[in-house]
């Protein structure tokens, strides 16, 4: 899963970067695909060049190896507001069909109290001001789900149209990474289809382990394996990790 | 002009039961021991604003000197979910906690806001979010020159602000660099001001590129602490302890344990 999220930053010129799945993803692409990539972070940090995985966006050491480093109201609004991002890069607790995001609260039923989780940190504005935006979890019904508890970040509303009616820049969503495959939105309906498939992961069990009736795209692909340099460098950054943690 | 006093005056002087303060800092430099200070002191009420609330304000909350959380992030970074701020949020325990939030973009423009003492903030932001349902502090306005809608969000204004810093002088001139986050707009927004220093420096302060620097006359009292900052760290006088960080999951994860750690390590300490 972060060996194709890091190849989904191929090209990329820089990258707004959330904590866990996003952060190894980026880094690991710094190493791999895209070495030349502007990681930024909201603590303040862009063009991080860290030599080990930060267990935290405001570690010193993306402080001590960053081009600049701005104030947190200067980085949403000058460098995210401005729109000088190309990339956001979200994790998330509950997805939808159209990679709407909920980050806040989960509904445990009746009788029991909402299941609290961190709330909406960057992501609302780094959804609506990067140029796109990559999502990377898990795939699993609880993360997959029919319909949000809660809508914290707005990836494609109910469907075409809904961003730009709402003044949103850039293109939203246009790839969800998971431990199965990639689930891309249709050119059409936005909806979110699977459209490639990890080795040894099935259709079956990507529909089995997503939590409404997922489509697959025509020309499902299947991912080219990881190659020994993408894994020597995943084992390093995470080993890297280990021992600073 | 700042006047330089021990930590325990400066908090329970500026500091009192239901007061709104934030003690800010972005991971780096955030005023642990001043918020065991709190604690040690049992002022309660407070209502309590922070962009990330992370593993400082489990303690406060989990230690019941909350009411109020104004926030945009509560988790532990990299390790995952804060116990006592959930207990608190879902259970009640040890007290019923009101929750104010918002995004991250949000909760920096309310310190501008605060902070230029105007009565909120203008961004693009919260378009398709559902937070603007769950506060009163987001609204929209009409931009006079392009009719466009943006989110307007209210000024935060602290009873008190507290940060740490890494120097300061004789006279309370406070510098602090490498990433100073929402600090310098917190402490301009605050009503009274306490900033804790690794050290008190004799002579002149010797400026650094791309630090902030806050005049004596902006701030009430600086508290000499060094070490102030832990778990959290001060660049260049010390580093982030990530072990602290992935061992509060288990000691947070149950009551017993939290309130044990709690006794061991802030009421029976002294500063």
């Amino acid at each position: 899963m972060e060996i194709n999220a890091a190849r989904a930053l191929t090209g990329a010129h820089s990258c707004f970067v959330g904590i866990g799945l996003p952060s190894t993803a980026a880094n690991l692409a710094r190493r791999t695909v895209n070495p030349d990539l502007v990681l930024v972070y909201e603590s303040g940090t862009i063009g991080s060049r860290p030599t080990r995985l930060p267990l935290s966006i405001g570690d010193g050491e993306l402080a001590d190896t960053a081009d600049a480093v701005v104030s947190v109201p200067e980085m949403f609004n000058y460098w995210l507001q401005g729109g000088r991002i190309d990339v956001g890069f979200l994790g998330a607790a509950q997805l939808d069909r159209f990679a709407n995001i909920n980050t806040t609260v989960v509904d445990r039923g009746p009788d029991r109290p909402e299941g609290r989780l961190p709330g909406a940190g960057g992501a609302p504005e780094i959804a609506a001001n990067c140029g796109e935006v990559l999502i990377v979890l898990r795939h699993t019904r609880r993360n997959l789900v029919p319909a949000l508890d809660f809508v914290t970040t707005l990836g494609h509303g109910t469907g075409p149209g809904d961003r730009a009616a709402l003044g949103m820049r850039g293109a939203g969503p246009t790839a969800v990474i998971t431990d199965l495959g990639i689930l891309r939105p249709h050119p059409d309906t936005a909806e979110l289809e699977l459209t490639t498939l990890h080795p040894g992961a099935t259709v079956e069990q990507a529909r089995e382990a997503t939590g409404w009736d997922l489509r697959v795209a025509e020309g499902l692909t299947v991912t080219e394996a990881p190659t020994e340099a993408e894994l020597s460098a995943l084992r390093a950054l995470k080993g890297a990790g280990r021992r600073a943690a | 002009m700042a006047d330089i006093r021990s930590l325990h005056d400066a908090v329970g002087d500026l500091i009192h039961d239901g007061d709104t303060v934030a003690l800010e800092g972005f991971t780096h430099l955030i005023p642990f021991a001043a918020a065991h200070e709190i604690i040690r002191q049992g002022i309660t009420g407070l209502t309590l604003v922070r962009m990330t609330p992370d593993v400082v304000y489990d303690q406060l909350i989990g230690a019941g000197a909350a009411r109020k959380l104004v926030f945009s992030w509560g988790g532990n970074p990299g390790v995952g979910s804060l116990h006592r701020f959930r207990d608190a949020v879902e259970n009640g325990w040890p007290r019923p906690l009101e929750l104010d939030e918002h995004s991250h973009a949000g909760m920096a423009n309310r310190y501008v806001a605060g902070a230029s003492r105007l009565p909120f903030a203008v961004l693009r932001g919260y378009r398709g979010s559902g937070i603007p349902g769950r506060t009163d502090t987001v609204a929209t306005v009409t931009c006079p020159f392009t009719g466009e809608e943006l989110a307007a969000v209210a000024a935060l204004n602290p009873d008190v602000t507290v940060i740490h810093a890494q120097q300061a002088d004789r006279g309370g001139n406070v510098q602090l660099w490498g990433l100073t986050g929402v600090q310098k707009e917190a402490v301009l927004a605050a009503r009274r001001v306490l900033v804790t220093v690794e050290e008190i420096v004799d002579g002149a302060l010797e400026p650094r590129p791309g630090s902030v620097v806050l005049p004596g006359w902006v701030i009430d009292a600086v508290a000499e602490v060094p070490g102030g900052a832990h778990p959290s760290y001060a660049a260049g006088y010390s580093v982030r302890d990530n072990d602290f960080y992935q061992e509060w999951d288990a000691v947070s994860r149950d009551r017993d344990t939290f309130a044990r750690w709690l006794d061991d390590n802030v009421r029976k300490a002294t500063r």
